[in-house]
């Protein structure tokens, strides 16, 4: 279990680094500096500036400062927001960005686990074709559609629910964003988690728990839970990814000050070392996750432990 | 020792077989029609490529007329703006069309793109073997734990809002699903008679690939197809939603979206419709590529 | 009384093509003690016969007719009532031991499960009956085995493990479908041998499947031969092999490779296939195969009728 750990360990800082040298040889490469959208300024001011982000080194010293800046945990000033580091609003927006998702994932995963379960045991039933149907509207709306459908329903016509703003995480501000975050993701892993449930209730290993005289909930929760769940281990990485994609837009939608829309003022400003920084943290995160999925997989499955 | 029985034993073998000799192909579509779901899909997916592509041409209005009379009308047959006007009295019935007519080409392309490479990329890996296989497909393990609509991010931030940046971006991204299920298709091809004795004849490593692999590997790439296109419209949809993807005037259903949310109050339908349409093509695409794969993986489910 | 008596038994499925019938009117009983060999091709309805005595068909599956164990009537029961009987008093093993054991749970999990459910023991006694019957069924090490998981064991060793665990609650009844086919001949016949011992150890009765006429001689005491779900011949083991009297079962028996006899008797295959069980033919199910096919074998099935008082058989022949 330690070697293995170990391997997936060291298996993660290659896809790390090809993240940050892509990042890096992007925004080099991208036309015009980043002072571009400015007025021109006059030279000495411009080999001030240059000195002060020190563009003019070299491409690979420059490189290699960005490595080792990174490798302190630095991102770097922001062009945009002169007063700010990346990291003062990276640190600004984390905490809120990660409730909304982190929220959002854990939802996903749970309401996910149960509907498919109940699925794949009611099959071919009514209920079965409900949760399905439900799951197939899920994937088809977009969380950028859903998100001001949701607005438009229970916060402009109803007036249930306020249509965005963060107002410091209360409640009430949370559910619209986690629903519209969620659902689809609810809808992915329900269906996931059924045809796998489905596939392991008609395995042999279910038969023999079955021929055993093991009452129906210890043959589900027991012995086919677990490899049932596998597969959805697996898709939790990119479902990560993908609400943290989604986090973007949802945040922009509701308003709500999490690292998202930073991210996008950021890219439409053309604001790239706040843009990077983002990018190139968010892959450490996906990274960082996905090396604790693949542990918690191993956990799960005796025959890869060794 | 064969015996006259043994031979009678076999062909009665022989004419077993041809009776239910029913092919993979002839079965699955049986099946797909039998799939209501998934015909109806089918209807409504050439119904409204047929709007997107024709209709347009057929209305009054153009996509980037701007009426400033008409600025954010409700839906009405009097005036001719069926769908109603956007924000700066641009008919939105063509620029919903027009911006279908976007959607879904990005989405052809952009899966045409996903789909020559992955398929490439998988097949030499699958047939090759060995450690070319190994490295090749830990290069798809590397890239795969890169968060790359991210990438597809800069891409816009720094190369400016291009749409044929947009084609290969989204194209390069959908590659890697793609390469993996291709390899492990032609693993499991490589092993069979027919290959093997393709091999046996003197053909070819690049001609067994294209005229006996590639061919087999036809009915997993025409389910994942139809389960492509929708992502890639889903991407498009999201960078346009973004402001970061198709530009003024020219627009898509994601851009529609965002255009749309902005005024929601005042203006639902210009949200509504098309918010429907975007909708409803994944829904179809969606239920196409559930109901083929059922067809082609007799597994009854 | 006998131990498991079945009356009329039909099994059908529904799939997209129709309905299919697997188990055609089966009628068949066994005493304690009894070891009974049930023969036939694959596809002859065999392990469904037995699924649909445990309750184990198939979600598109159903059994009807009777099938009485110790008197009480299984088809039928409700799930919870026939748990009690599984595991405990009728147990089965399965034909591909590569497969069957749960490979996410150590064998210490699924043996002790039975005993803490069926006989109330705790985890402690649980684990110690465990390793006992480990012991019986040869394995070595048993003590420190049954903490591993399935993948750390052999085939054969697995097939062992399966047989200790559904012997754990001592069953009246142990149903073994095609035990050996999946093994090695050498283990084939080091399962057979741990089966034969448990059985006069423990006085059980057991059903075997098995398409494998050798191992059926060296175990059984009556053997049932099985044609598209269909008996076509019941009989003492001994009068099978000496004087079979239906063609399909002389067919079987043909195509046995024999050490023991002179080489001029040639390897027989039956010819043809088996039927196809959605369409079945009028009359006879194994008319296409059989070189005895009179006219009424196109017309008219044959019923299963008593030739002597040990013996029934299904076929217009009178002798053969």
């Amino acid at each position: 279990m330690l070697r293995f750990t170990l391997r997936r360990f060291l298996g993660a800082w290659p896809t790390l680094l090809i993240l940050m040298t892509l990042a890096f040889f992007m925004m080099r490469a991208a036309p015009g500096g980043p002072f571009d959208t400015e007025k021109t300024l006059p030279p000495e001011i411009q080999a001030n500036l240059d000195k002060k982000y020190h563009l003019d080194e070299p491409l690979l010293k420059q490189y290699g400062r960005y490595l080792l800046d990174l490798a302190q945990g630095d991102f770097g000033p922001s062009f945009q927001y002169k007063d700010y580091s990346v990291n003062e609003l990276i640190a600004q927006g984390f905490p809120v960005s990660l409730r909304l998702g982190g929220t959002a994932i854990l939802l996903a995963f749970f309401i996910g686990c149960l509907l498919g379960t109940i699925a794949a045991i009611r099959q071919n039933t009514a209920t079965d074709y409900t949760v399905m149907a439900a799951a197939m509207t899920g994937i088809s709306i977009p969380n950028f559609v859903l998100a001001p459908l949701l607005i438009l329903l229970f916060a402009v016509h109803l007036g249930w629910l306020p249509a965005g703003g963060w107002n410091d995480g209360a409640l009430l501000n949370t559910i619209l964003p986690i629903t519209a975050l969620t659902l689809p993701y609810v809808a992915y892993i329900s269906r996931l988690m059924r045809s796998s449930m489905i596939e392991v209730l008609r395995s042999n290993p279910i038969r023999t728990a079955r021929a055993k005289g093991l009452p129906e909930h210890t043959v589900i929760l027991r012995h086919a839970m677990k490899p049932a769940l596998l597969p959805v281990i697996s898709f939790l990485g990119p479902a990560t990814a993908g609400i943290i994609t989604g986090s973007v837009v949802i945040e922009q939608i509701f308003g709500i000050p999490g690292i998202g829309r930073f991210f996008v003022q950021g890219a439409l400003n053309r604001d790239y070392t706040l843009v990077m920084g983002v990018v190139v943290f968010y892959g450490i995160l996906i990274i960082a996750f996905n090396f604790i999925v693949d542990v918690v997989y191993a956990l799960l499955d005796p025959k890869i432990r060794y | 020792m064969v015996t006259a029985k043994d031979i009678n034993a076999l062909q009665s073998l022989n004419s077993n077989e041809e009776i239910k000799g029913r092919s993979l192909w002839s079965d699955a579509t049986h099946r797909l029609k039998m799939n209501k779901a998934a015909v109806t899909s089918v209807i409504i997916l050439l119904l409204i490529t047929l709007m997107v592509i024709i209709a347009p041409s057929f209305s009054p209005f153009s996509f980037d007329e701007i009426d400033w009379d008409l600025i954010s009308t409700p839906p009405s047959i009097a005036n001719g703006h069926v769908f109603g006007t956007d924000a700066i009295g641009r008919d939105l019935f063509v620029r919903t069309l027009y911006g279908g007519r976007m959607s879904l080409m990005i989405g052809v392309i952009a899966t045409m793109v996903s789909l020559l490479i992955g398929i490439t990329y998988g097949a030499t890996a699958g047939y090759l073997g060995g450690r070319t296989d190994a490295i090749m497909m830990r290069i798809v393990d590397i890239l795969y734990a890169t968060p790359f609509m991210f990438f597809v991010i800069l891409l816009m931030v720094f190369f400016g809002r291009n749409i044929y940046l947009i084609f290969i971006a989204i194209g390069a991204i959908n590659w890697l699903d793609m390469a993996r299920i291709v390899r492990g298709q032609t693993l499991s091809l490589k092993r069979k008679e027919f290959v093997e004795a393709a091999i046996a004849c003197g053909v070819t490593t690049p001609r067994i690939i294209l005229r006996h692999i590639v061919p087999n590997l036809l009915g997993i790439v025409v389910v994942y197809v139809t389960l492509t296109i929708p992502q890639v419209i889903l991407v498009e949809s999201f960078l346009s939603f973004l402001g970061l993807g198709v530009q003024e005037p020219d627009t898509s259903w994601g851009a529609l979206v965002n255009e749309g949310a902005q005024d929601m109050e005042i203006a639902p339908w210009a949200l509504l419709f098309p918010a429907g349409f975007l909708a409803t093509t994944l829904f179809c695409f969606n239920f196409i590529g559930d109901g083929l794969r059922d067809a082609l993986d007799p597994k009854d489910r | 009384m006998p131990l498991l008596e079945i009356n009329n038994l039909n099994t059908r499925f529904q799939t997209r093509d129709g309905e299919v019938s697997a188990v055609n009117d089966i009628s068949f009983s066994m005493e304690k003690g009894e070891t009974l060999g049930i023969v036939g091709e694959s596809g002859s309805g065999k392990t469904q016969l037995v699924l649909s005595i445990m309750g184990l068909l198939a979600s598109n599956g159903r059994a009807e007719g009777s099938a009485r164990f110790k008197d009480q009537e299984l088809i039928g029961l409700p799930i919870n009532e026939i748990n009690k009987i599984r595991g405990n008093h009728m147990a089965m093993i399965f034909q591909d031991p590569m497969t069957c054991l749960n490979g996410y749970l150590t064998i210490a999990r699924q043996m002790t499960e039975v005993l803490i459910l069926h006989k109330g023991m705790s985890m402690a006694d649980a684990r110690k009956r465990s390793i006992e019957m480990l012991d019986a069924v040869h394995i070595p090490a048993a003590k420190t085995r049954i903490d591993r998981y399935p993948h750390e064991f052999s085939g054969g060793m697995r097939q062992r493990v399966m047989i200790a665990m559904s012997l754990l609650c001592e069953p009246d009844l142990l149903i073994a479908d095609e035990p050996s086919t999946a093994l090695d001949v050498t283990v084939q016949a080091q399962i057979i041998d741990v089966m034969n011992e448990l059985k006069s150890d423990m006085g059980m009765s057991i059903i075997l499947i098995t398409h494998d006429l050798g191992v059926i001689a060296g175990i059984a005491d009556n053997v049932l031969v099985m044609y598209a779900g269909r008996i076509c011949e019941y009989a003492p083991v001994n009068d099978i092999y000496k004087d079979p009297q239906h063609p399909y079962t002389r067919g079987l028996l043909q195509s046995v490779p024999r050490l023991d006899s002179d080489n001029s008797s040639v390897l027989h295959a039956i010819p043809g296939n088996p039927p196809n069980m959605q369409h079945l033919p009028a009359g006879c199910a194994y008319q296409d195969r059989c070189e005895f096919k009179r006219e009424i074998c196109l017309t008219e099935r044959p019923a299963l009728r008593r030739i002597s008082d040990l013996r029934q058989k299904a076929c217009h022949l009178e002798a053969l």
